[in-house]
This record gives C-alpha cells, sequence and structure tokens, in this order.
C-alpha cells in the first residue's frame, strides 16, 4: 500500500469514528428511574410544630442530635418559606405566607455543584439520581459544603457519636471529620420501602417516586399541581418538589 | 551549601529559637485540634470555612507574585534585581508552603489526604490546586538552588534552568488563577460567583508580595545589613504601586456591577460587606478599615515626601500588607458565606486555638524563609 492511500484509509477510519461515537452519545437511552419526592406545602402549614418525619429520619439514621446551633448536623429540617425561598417570592407573598413551615433536605439535584467539586470522588450523583457519600473516602475539605446552594450539607465538627440518642444498628455512624447529609434512604429504597420520612408522615404530606414513570405518585402531583423548586435559577434542577 | 543555612552569630539562633518555640506552641493545639476535631475552630455549618483559607488564599498570593521580579530580570534582563531575585525566589517557596500547611490542617480527615490523588477528580479545583502548588514549589526550589550554587561557584547557571524559568512564569499565574477558580465557580455564593474574582487575585497578589518583599528588604538591609540598591527598592515600590491602583480599581469595578445592577442576590453580600445585614456590622469595619488603608497607602506610595521617607514607608507598607490580608483573606470568606443560604448572618469569630495554630504555621513559614535567606546572605557575602 502506498503512503498516501494509507493516509486517506486511515484519516476516513478517524472521521467515520468521531461521527459514529457522537452519534451514539446523541442516542444514548433514557434514563428508567428517577427518584423525586414532593412536599405539600398546605400540609406542613396546617401541622406546624410537626416533627414527625425529622425524628423518624434522623432515629434510623444515626443522626446526633448536637446542641450547639452552629455545628448541628441535618438530614432533613424546617425553615420558613420566606427563608427558603427568599428570591422566588414576592414582598406580597413573603407578608402573607412567608412564615409557613417549610421542610428543607437534600434536593438530589439532577446536577449536582457538590459533585462537581469533591477533589476526591467522596460525593457522586448514582444512576437513579441519587446524591451519594462515602464516609470512609471524605477527606473533610468541605468544597462541597461552600458549592451546594442549599445548605444541604452537614460537617462533623468533632466526635459526634456522644449525641446519638438511640443507636441503630443498621446504619453506619459517621466519625468526626466527614461531611454527611440525606441519602434519600438508598438502604430503603433497595429493599423497595419508601423513605422514611415519606413514611413517617402522618398526613401524608410527602410522595416519593419515579419522575420518569407517568403513573407513580409523585408524577401525577406534579401534572396537577402547581410546584416550585429551591432556586430555579441556578440550573441544578432539584428532584424535591414543593406542592403550593 | 545547606550548612549556610544554619551559620550565624547569637542573635540569629534566638531568633531560630523563638520561632521554633512559637511554631511548637502551635504544634500543640493542632494536636489538640487533630484529637478533637475542627470543632475547636469558630467554623460551623454556614461558615465552614474561615481563618485557615483566608491564609492560604493570601499566601498563594505572596506565592505567585515572584513573577513581578522574574519576569523584569529574566525578560526584561533588569540587572539590578539580580541581587534579591534568589530572595523573591524563596519568599515564594515560603509562601507555596504556607499555602498547602493552612489547606492541611484545615482538612477534617488530614490521614486521607492522598485520597486526592489515589482517586483524581480532574472536575474538582482543588485537585488542580494541589497539581500547581506542589509543580510551583519545586519549581522554585530547583531554580533558587541553582541559581545560589551558580552564585557560589561564581558560573552561570545551567542552560537548562532557562526552559524551568519560562515555565515559571505562566506557573505563577496559574497559581493564584486556580485559586480564584476555586472560589468563582461556586454560583452558590454569589459573592464569589464573578469572573473578576481571578483578576482581582493577581493584582492583589501582585500588591502584596512585592511590599512583602520590600518589607523583607527593608529588615535584612537593619539586621544584615543587606544593601539591594536603592534602584531595586524604587522599583518595586513602583510595582505595589501601579499593582496597588489596578487592585483598587478592580474592586470598584466589583462595586459597581453588584450596586448599579441591584441584583438581589449579589446585592446581599456586598451590602453585608459594606454596610452589615440586619444588625451585623463587624465585618463592615473590617472591610472599611482595609479599604481606607489600601486608599491611604496609594497615596502614600506615591507621594515623594512620604516614600522617601524609609520608616514611613516601612509602616504604610506594612498596614498595606494588612489591608490585602483582610480583602482577599477574612473578607473575601466571610462575605461569601453570610448572609446564609437562608438568610441569617452567622458571625464567625476565630477562636484561641485556631489563632494559636495560625501564628504556629506563621512561624513555620517564617522559620523556613530565614534558613534560606540566611543560605542566600552567606553565599552572597562570603566570596
Amino acid at each position: 500500500m502506498r503512503r498516501r492511500d494509507f493516509l486517506k484509509i486511515a484519516g476516513l477510519g478517524f472521521i467515520s469514528g468521531l461521527f459514529l461515537s457522537s452519534v451514539s452519545f446523541s442516542f444514548k437511552p433514557t434514563r428508567r428511574v428517577r427518584w423525586g419526592i414532593t412536599i405539600d406545602v398546605l400540609q406542613c402549614k396546617k401541622n406546624r410544630d410537626c416533627k414527625v418525619c425529622i425524628e423518624a429520619c434522623h432515629e434510623i439514621h444515626n443522626v446526633p442530635d448536637v446542641p450547639d446551633p452552629k455545628e448541628k448536623v441535618m438530614w432533613i429540617w424546617t425553615s420558613t418559606f420566606e427563608k427558603a425561598f427568599e428570591n422566588e417570592l414576592g414582598p406580597l407573598v413573603k407578608e402573607t405566607r412567608g412564615s409557613d413551615p417549610v421542610l428543607l433536605l437534600c434536593n438530589h439535584c439532577e446536577n449536582p455543584p457538590c459533585v462537581k467539586v469533591c477533589p476526591t470522588g467522596a460525593t457522586w450523583k448514582r444512576e437513579d439520581g441519587i446524591v451519594m457519600m462515602d464516609y470512609h473516602r471524605c477527606i473533610g475539605c468541605r468544597y462541597c459544603m461552600a458549592a451546594c446552594p442549599y445548605g444541604s450539607r452537614s460537617f462533623n465538627w468533632k466526635d459526634n457519636r456522644r449525641y446519638i440518642k438511640k443507636l441503630n444498628y443498621d446504619f453506619p455512624v459517621r466519625t468526626k471529620g466527614v461531611v454527611e447529609k440525606c441519602n434519600l434512604c438508598e438502604e430503603r429504597i433497595s429493599k423497595n420501602l419508601l423513605p422514611r420520612c415519606v413514611e413517617a408522615c402522618p398526613y401524608g404530606a410527602l410522595t416519593f417516586g419515579n419522575l420518569n414513570d407517568f403513573q407513580s405518585s409523585p408524577s401525577r402531583l406534579l401534572r396537577e399541581r402547581l410546584s416550585i423548586v429551591r432556586k430555579p435559577h441556578l440550573g441544578t434542577l432539584p428532584n424535591v418538589f414543593y406542592l403550593l | 551549601m545547606i550548612e549556610k543555612a544554619l551559620s550565624g552569630g547569637k542573635s540569629y539562633w534566638l531568633w531560630l529559637l523563638f520561632l521554633c518555640g512559637v511554631t511548637v506552641y502551635g504544634m500543640i493545639f493542632y494536636i489538640q485540634q487533630l484529637i478533637y476535631g475542627l470543632g475547636i475552630t469558630g467554623m460551623g455549618r454556614d461558615v465552614s470555612w474561615g481563618l485557615y483559607i483566608a491564609n492560604f488564599t493570601f499566601f498563594v498570593g505572596v506565592a505567585a507574585s515572584a513573577v513581578m521580579l522574574v519576569i523584569p530580570y529574566y525578560l526584561h534582563r533588569v540587572k539590578e534585581y539580580g541581587k534579591i531575585i534568589i530572595l523573591a525566589e524563596f519568599c515564594a517557596v515560603a509562601s507555596v508552603f504556607l499555602a498547602i500547611a493552612f489547606v492541611f490542617v484545615d482538612l477534617g480527615k488530614p490521614e486521607r489526604i492522598f485520597n486526592i490523588i489515589l482517586y483524581p477528580s480532574l472536575n474538582s479545583l482543588l485537585f488542580w490546586d494541589m497539581i500547581v502548588l506542589t509543580g510551583y514549589l519545586i519549581l522554585n526550589l530547583i531554580l533558587g538552588w541553582c541559581g545560589l550554587e551558580a552564585e557560589k561557584k561564581e558560573i552561570e547557571p545551567p542552560s537548562w534552568t532557562k526552559v524551568l524559568i519560562y515555565i515559571s512564569i505562566p506557573w505563577a499565574i496559574s497559581i493564584h488563577t486556580v485559586t480564584a477558580f476555586i472560589y468563582c465557580g461556586l454560583f452558590a455564593r454569589p459573592f464569589w460567583f464573578s469572573a473578576l474574582l481571578a483578576p482581582r487575585f493577581l493584582a492583589s497578589a501582585f500588591t502584596s508580595g512585592p511590599a512583602i518583599l520590600l518589607i523583607l528588604c527593608i529588615l535584612l538591609k537593619g539586621f544584615r545589613g543587606f544593601n539591594p540598591g536603592i534602584d531595586v527598592l524604587e522599583n518595586l515600590k513602583k510595582t505595589v504601586s501601579y499593582a496597588l491602583s489596578v487592585h483598587i480599581f478592580f474592586l470598584l469595578v466589583e462595586f459597581f456591577t453588584v450596586f448599579y445592577s441591584d441584583h438581589p442576590e449579589h446585592l446581599k453580600h456586598f451590602s453585608y460587606m459594606l454596610f452589615g445585614y440586619k444588625g451585623h456590622n463587624g465585618l463592615a469595619f473590617l472591610s472599611w478599615t482595609s479599604i481606607v488603608l489600601s486608599v491611604f497607602s496609594f497615596i502614600f506610595l506615591i507621594l515623594k515626601k512620604v516614600s522617601e521617607n524609609p520608616k514611613a514607608i516601612f509602616v504604610t507598607l506594612l498596614l498595606l500588607v494588612f489591608a490585602i490580608w483582610l480583602e482577599k483573606g477574612l473578607i473575601l470568606i466571610l462575605s461569601g458565606f453570610n448572609p446564609t443560604h437562608e438568610a441569617e448572618v452567622v458571625t464567625y469569630i476565630p477562636t484561641f486555638q485556631e489563632i494559636s495554630i495560625t501564628l504556629g504555621i506563621w512561624s513555620l513559614g517564617a522559620l523556613i524563609l530565614t534558613l534560606l535567606y540566611n543560605m542566600a546572605l552567606n553565599v552572597k557575602e562570603k566570596p
């Protein structure tokens, strides 16, 4: 074979390879599962002092009840409407509904900024959308805490195991110096159970399911009712929706 | 050559002893932090970075600013800088060391530091920062060492160091750019989310670095009789004032964009920085201190009467370094985290232990700098 021919064939092969690979990228099959949660803000408003879901979650996940507010570890917690949706609400809404309680947890964003910044891959996004944490790989640099626009991540500023009220032996405890957050109960989902917060809510204010499934309860509710997410303009695409 | 680092008089050894003492003092508190956790610091879930990361940013800048002497000396052949180029390179070595040390003490699990290398994450700026910082440390160590050895033997430095010099120039810019990218890539913190952050960092670095070098030159002149030459000092003063003017300009540009556009998310942080938020105005006091000191330093630097008075210029430079340290350190970090995601202000006050650890690291840096400078000056002085 002449050099010229060889170069021709090699060039053609290279270009067609590029073309094929780009085609295969654009035809990526859509994800089957995308877990999501809806929270009915009106239900939470009716039962203002209810903390059942928070206690249930923190109990099974060995989340310590740290007395110092600066060092609190929280997987799910409450705030008010005007604080959590500070820039999304107009002044009138703030006046009338600003003090409504609102439940906050990790949004398990489609585009999670915390995952991008982690220098060790200790936090990553699973195929089904759950943003996971590896407590054994985390070096405690807290870059993810700076990157999360929702304050969903907590750091163990000291050995917090002494603040766990009742130890659940089926779930790991965390040592000092690592970051932790809501795991969307991946340990329960794998056993076909609902996340603990959804299951525990006595008023059915929370639903959980596959957003890619037309029939799932969150999909249905999101079609029927108006919903908002936190800081939508950031493009993180949260998977936790607030029904108004 | 290393033996030259340890030859000195009684006062030299006393100074080394003092630095060792402060380092050990800081280390005691670091051991406490290792045992107890980062809870001994003033940081918390809302202000999750503090004094350590503030110092890290500042010292990366000081390290990068060696390029302000490397460029004129190697590219424009400004011969006068030959006397102090080694001091600039060794200052960069000590500063990079300080920067790395400050990140290290900020880690919750320092024993897992090698996870950064074991599980390299190319999408994390922290990974790249580690690469550029270690690279810069090695580059400057080699360059400083080879230059000094050549000076000792009275020969030209080996020709391959030329290549390293050319590499070190963009590399210096890159260390501070990557450090700025750590912050400005985060849309969660509107205060940092500005494309101007990296240029701002470089401008403030090129102010504080040469200012520190000038301070060191003045000190060496006083204590060792080392004379860098009047031209060098004048040139460095010019570098400081030009960089300072750019720094102030960049700051004003940032202020204009935020306050003219009235964009609520940015406005919240910048008003907290300058005027306080919901009655929390401790940081505003620091910000104005920094701004006023910077502006006055600029005026003093260009006023002939002041800039020719060695004592006045020494004080001006000290205040200027303090102003920049505040601005790109604590003010940058705290205005980034406050007001929090839930529209509150969480006051951060470094604890006694945290300040002690910081002092310890500073004195470790000073110790390295002293040893390197003593070695360099001993080589220079003995023919």
